[in-house]
């Protein structure tokens, strides 16, 4: 067997412990013996979050990302504590200042680096240390250090008004100090804004207390022995008790240039994050130089430790780092911040769109360029970041209508930002789930939505929450978030998206879920999974598809909807909610003669009989002689109405008539998830035909306008209309084509008004409706063929389908 | 040990990939048939809130509780998601196709 190989890293900081990540995740435990140097005397923080320290927000244990275990587990020889002082080339060795050395033979550079200290006098005393009083905010360190020295304090002072050194006044104020942001520049956060956003942050900024100081160049620290004030160049003086310098960074390269490895601004790579100098030697993070630029924010350090660790693991030779598109979000002073590419137009032809709104803190301006976004600050507001930094980035084509590119115009979001959000508000609703635990789950290491999810349950009850949930994910891991594969699959079980997993399961002829599993996830089977192939493999096959009944869940085996005891509810079709004194009979019998401990109408106009035990259901059934309403299954449930034209003095249009129609016609289809539709006689719109997920209200003249993707449910919506058309006929043709659309192109569990927001109903209404992909024929001929093939499930009550199908406890033999 | 056995029924009477439950001197016991070939026995409610496991979904030996969601390994019990684990029983498939249930040891 091979040697392994020594690898040593000097820094312990984000980049060096991220980058060691890497190469774990790439099977670098079996190449590697790993040694880092650490001039801290703990394991990795997330240095991000040290103004949350600083203010109170974390404990210090709170942002650790790798404690000192971690290194153990890993067989990490870890000095903590201990300064790489030099390389020794020629020796292959790292010396630390404690005179420890270590071997290598690939050796990783990753020293980040350090506040920067403009030329002002007094900053230090003579014997070369800090003045009593005088501070940087880099590290952990610094935090206690500044938190001690408040005590009995009046007035501090903050040196640069960039983002750090804002963050820094913000959490001087909590331990109640005065506090003053002197700044050298005409506007706050000028790498990020430009002079009108820096003007409303300003503003912002004073509200909460904070006193700004604009164009003071800062020549002197006053005071022999502690601070006692400032003097600037225009002559005048400010008196104070503390300072905090927060001018900048400046990469920590000296140990790089000590050893001849080349340096510029900082230590130069090539593509694969090595010197140019030495092939076994590398730098990452802040510290290094790629391409003539610095990466100070996360996301570019991330994508470099990654190329570092595919080619130093040679598990992509040809891994190559092509620099990042910076686009930062950033939180300040409670304010939210998103920032990219440039700050001010560079040629004529460069478009700016903005939007100012002074008063409530709102700033939105875009630069474009032939289209594309080239460059955007969003202050306040960010509420349209997301899609912004991702058209920047890929560098997509905008919309046409730019106002949409500032706005999401008729659905105002009152979303509070979420360092806002106090820490208990709760953001699960079912699993009672609060921002603090999601953080601290993040904190704990989970960093993607579906791990977060998985441990602390939240998103896992009705769902309305996850896309919160994922966001708040994201936010608190600070841009560090993974990417999760298994978000683009299906189903997690099978790793392949819709479409690549229908080409599959077509041109493989799997007409079985146990055969996909065999055929497409190395016969590894998902529990979880099941439902949701069982149903797509029904679409596509429709009568051929090899129906095993353990890839369903409880509910489509035994066709009714389980409740919390274990029983189970049984709701009969009632087709538009119109019955008879023979069926209300009928269903009042069932009622006694099975001691139905509740009967109770529904939301979708019908009849719901709680507390059936398993054993029970086919009596039940077989009783009440009437067809299932399939109030348990992810399919076509019901179509509510109004009274409509027979008694009704407004209506204009047959409702009843028309839902009698739907329910007949779509009764059972098994779809994405649930289907609830409603159709309304006049636009009084009694039966909420607007908020479902499909929806036919008649309209003056004839005609029926169709509603799809509308929700009122965990989430609100009102539907968009899909056409308007003049016959029954008609609105049953679109709705079966919005249908069969939505079931062979939804994700699994995607409602209709998720749908319909992916894709817009513009975009819909082409293909259905003006037939732009010449797709309408097969979609009218697959849902004629599905239709053709629905049974009544609970005709089972007379041939049940499997062993004990409705048994809930068997007696043993003998 | 052949003698301390219970005879709970005949594998035909567990579909493959389900799980069905039997009531043995008044404890409740839900037996699973994998697809994968394996026959387990464990506790018949879910500690979570007492949901009924043998109507859950099986995968691998994996079953999810069909109430709240809760995982198991039916092998040894352990939960794979809660926090709480499943007593677990032992049982063979014998010679003539039943299933044998082997009570506490």
């Amino acid at each position: 067997m091979e040697r392994k190989q020594k690898l040593v890293v000097i820094g312990n900081g984000m980049a060096g412990a991220r980058t060691v990540e890497e190469i774990l995740a790439r099977g670098g435990a079996d190449l590697f013996n790993i040694a880092m140097f650490g001039d801290e005397p703990y394991g990795n923080y997330n240095r991000i979050l040290l103004s949350g320290v600083l203010n109170g927000t974390y404990q210090p244990h709170e942002i650790f990302l790798n404690p000192l275990e971690w290194y153990q587990k890993n067989n990490i020889r870890l000095h903590a504590g201990t300064r790489a002082a030099g390389i020794a080339r020629r020796a292959k060795q790292v010396l630390g200042d404690d005179g420890r050395a270590e071997d290598y033979d690939k050796l990783i550079i990753a020293t980040g680096s350090s506040a920067h200290l403009p030329p002002i006098s007094g900053i230090k005393t003579d014997k070369g240390g800090f003045k009593a009083g005088v501070f940087v905010f880099r590290s952990l360190e610094d935090c206690h250090r500044i938190a001690e020295y408040t005590e009995g304090k009046a007035r501090a002072v903050v040196i640069g008004g960039g983002l750090l050194g804002l963050e820094a006044a913000r959490g001087l104020q909590d331990f109640g100090l005065e506090v003053h942001v002197v700044h050298r520049g005409g506007h706050l956060m000028g790498q990020q804004l430009d002079p009108q956003a820096g003007a409303i942050l300003k503003a912002n900024m004073e509200k909460l207390g904070i006193v700004v100081h604009l164009r003071k160049d800062t020549t002197d620290i006053l005071g022999e022995s502690k601070v006692l004030g400032l003097r600037f160049a225009d002559g005048s003086e400010l008196d104070c008790d503390m300072v905090v310098i927060s001018t900048g960074i400046v990469p920590n390269w000296k140990i790089a240039a000590g050893c001849g490895l080349t340096v510029e601004r900082a230590i130069v790579v090539d593509d694969q994050m090595r010197s140019p100098d030495d092939r076994d030697i590398y730098a990452v993070g802040e510290c290094a130089q790629h391409r003539g630029q610095l990466y100070g924010l996360v996301a570019p350090v991330w994508e470099q430790a990654k190329v570092l660790a595919d080619h130093i693991t040679d598990k992509n030779p040809n891994a190559a780092y092509h620099g990042s598109k910076v686009a930062t979000k950033l939180k300040v002073m409670g304010v939210e911040l998103a920032s990219m590419g440039i700050m001010e137009p560079e040629f004529e032809d460069d478009e700016i769109v903005q939007f100012t709104e002074p008063k409530r803190g709102n700033y939105k301006k875009l630069i474009i360029r032939d289209g594309r976004l080239v460059g955007a600050i969003l202050l306040g507001d960010i509420s349209k970041a997301a899609y912004l930094m991702q058209a920047f980035d890929r560098n997509t084509p905008l919309p046409e209508e730019r106002l949409t590119l500032l706005f999401d115009i008729g659905a105002p979001s009152k979303q509070v930002t979420f360092l806002e959000m106090p820490l208990d508000a709760q953001v699960c609703n079912c699993n009672g789930v609060s921002k603090g635990a999601l953080i601290a789950c993040v904190n704990g290491g989970k960093r993607t939505a579906k791990k977060v999810m998985e441990a602390t349950r939240a998103g896992m009850g009705c769902g309305a929450c996850k896309s919160l949930v994922s966001e708040i994910v994201e936010w608190a891991c600070g841009g560090e978030v993974e990417e999760d594969p298994s978000l683009h699959y299906f189903v997690p079980g099978v790793p392949m998206t819709k479409p690549e997993l229908i080409r599959a399961i077509r041109t493989q002829g799997l007409r079985s879920v146990s055969s996909v599993f065999h055929a497409l996830a190395e016969g590894k089977e998902d529990p979880g999974s099941k439902p949701g192939l069982a149903q797509l493999l029904k679409t596509i096959w429709n009568a051929e598809y090899i129906d095993e009944r353990d890839a369903r869940f409880i509910n489509d085996r035994v066709h009714a909807n389980i409740q919390r005891d274990g029983t189970f509810s049984v709701i009969p079709r009632i087709a538009g909610g119109v019955t008879s004194s023979h069926q209300l009979r009928r269903i009042a019998d069932v009622v006694d003669k099975y001691s139905v401990p509740l009967v109770k109408l529904t939301g979708g106009q019908r009849i719901d009989l709680l507390g059936i035990t398993k054993e029970n259901l086919p009596n039940v059934w077989r009783d009440l002689d009437m067809p299932s309403g399939f109030a348990y299954g992810k399919t076509y449930r019901t179509c509510k109405s109004c009274v409509g034209t027979d008694f009704c003095r407004f209506g204009v249009g047959d409702s009843i008539a028309l839902a009698t129609r739907i329910e007949n016609m779509f009764q059972g289809l098994d779809t994405p998830h649930k289907m609830k539709l409603a159709t309304a006689g006049c636009p009084r719109n009694c039966s909420e035909a607007m908020v479902k997920d499909v929806g036919a209200v008649a309209v003056e003249g004839g005609k029926w306008e169709i509603y799809v993707g509308g929700a009122a449910g965990s989430s609100v919506r009102k539907g968009d209309v899909l056409a308007t058309v003049n016959s029954e006929d008609e609105v049953l043709r679109y709705i079966g084509r919005f249908i069969q659309y939505y079931r062979e192109n939804a994700k699994y569990l995607e409602r209709t008004h998720g749908f319909l927001e992916r894709h817009g109903v513009e975009k819909l209404r082409a293909i259905l409706v003006d037939d732009s992909e010449g797709i309408a024929e097969a979609l009218d001929h697959e849902i004629a063929a599905s239709i053709a093939a629905y049974r009544d499930p609970w005709r089972e009550a007379y041939a049940p389908a499997t062993p004990n199908q409705f048994s809930n406890l068997l007696p043993v033999l003998n | 040990m052949a003698a301390l056995e219970q005879l709970l029924c005949p594998l035909a009477a567990i579909p493959p990939g389900e799980g069905r439950s039997f009531n043995v001197d008044g404890e409740h016991i839900s037996v699973f048939r994998t697809r994968g070939g394996g026959v387990y026995a464990v506790q018949a409610e879910c500690p979570h809130r007492g949901g009924p496991l043998a109507d859950g979904l099986v995968g691998g030996t994996t079953v999810i509780c069909p109430l709240h969601g809760w995982k198991f390994d039916l092998t040894d019990g352990r939960a794979l998601l809660g926090d709480c684990s499943l007593k677990t029983y032992a049982v063979r498939v014998d010679e003539q196709d039943n299933i044998q249930l082997t009570p506490d040891t």
